[in-house]
């Protein structure tokens, strides 16, 4: 079981790695992101939402849906926490006979 | 755990007079910071994630410098579990509040049917408001987990 795991493991990782070689090169000025969608953010983020702070016009209104997921992600770690971890005073061991 | 806590005890680590009331008179300031930090976020870096964390930051110092137990009287696993859900809940209720009001879902613009701002202006404050519930989230998130790691889950005096 635990080999099959490893080779599930190995199998994504392969193919996640060899998906990035498609990936335009670091910092290259002519990848897609750089040509159409940076260029758009900076001249248009201010008079669209009025929000002098680019960072945060992208990370709360062109990008609302990722942040929204950050929040469910972290909020999701916390329940997993508490519900792992907190314990009623009924059940702790030494109560238990 | 037991070695750390005699070995504190032996340091009287836990209990300074020094600590307690530096503490007790910087959690005021910390607490203001994270509120300027979430709220001054269209202006400066900052935004919900920074100032939830420095305001959960201000329970931690608590915590930290007096009895986890004494610093659940100040902030209460009840209060905390309420802040966090409605943080998060008014994230994704202003995301529907958009939906329903005729935009897309978290398009701020659509909310100017309720209070007629104007589009633009709505998104700016679509924006607060959305910090405002990431804010609250990750306070309350962060605090939780200290709480839960720092005392094993059972809420008595922690580290």
């Amino acid at each position: 079981m635990k080999a099959l795991a490893l080779l599930a493991t190995l199998i994504t990782g392969s193919i996640l790695l060899y998906g990035t070689m498609d990936f335009p090169a670091w910092g290259d000025p002519q990848d897609p992101a750089a040509v159409y969608l940076s260029p758009y953010y900076i001249e248009n983020a201010v008079r669209e939402t009025h929000v002098p702070n680019l960072v945060t016009a992208i990370l709360g209104d062109y990008r609302g849906y990722d942040t929204m997921f950050e929040t469910v992600v972290i909020y999701c770690a916390g329940m997993v926490v508490v519900s792992v971890l907190r314990r009623s005073k009924n059940d702790r061991p030494e109560n238990k006979t | 755990m037991k070695l750390l806590r005699e070995r504190t005890e032996k340091q009287r680590l836990g209990e300074s007079l020094i600590i307690q009331t530096s503490v007790r008179l910087m959690v005021p300031f910390v607490q203001l910071f994270g509120l300027y930090v979430i709220v001054h976020g269209h202006y400066s870096p900052g935004g919900g994630f920074q100032g939830g964390v420095i305001l959960g930051s201000s329970f931690v110092m608590l915590a930290l410098a007096f009895d986890q137990k004494s610093s659940l009287r100040l902030m209460s696993e009840r209060a905390n579990a309420i802040l966090g859900n409605t943080g998060a809940i008014i994230f994704v209720g202003v995301g529907a509040l958009c939906a329903i009001c005729g935009g897309l879902f978290l398009d701020y613009s659509a909310l100017d049917v309720l209070i007629p701002l104007g589009p633009v202006e709505w998104r700016s404050f679509g924006i607060f408001l959305v910090e405002v519930g990431v804010g609250l989230a990750v306070m309350s998130i962060m605090v939780s987990l200290f709480w839960d790691l720092g005392s094993a889950g059972k809420m008595d005096e922690g580290l």
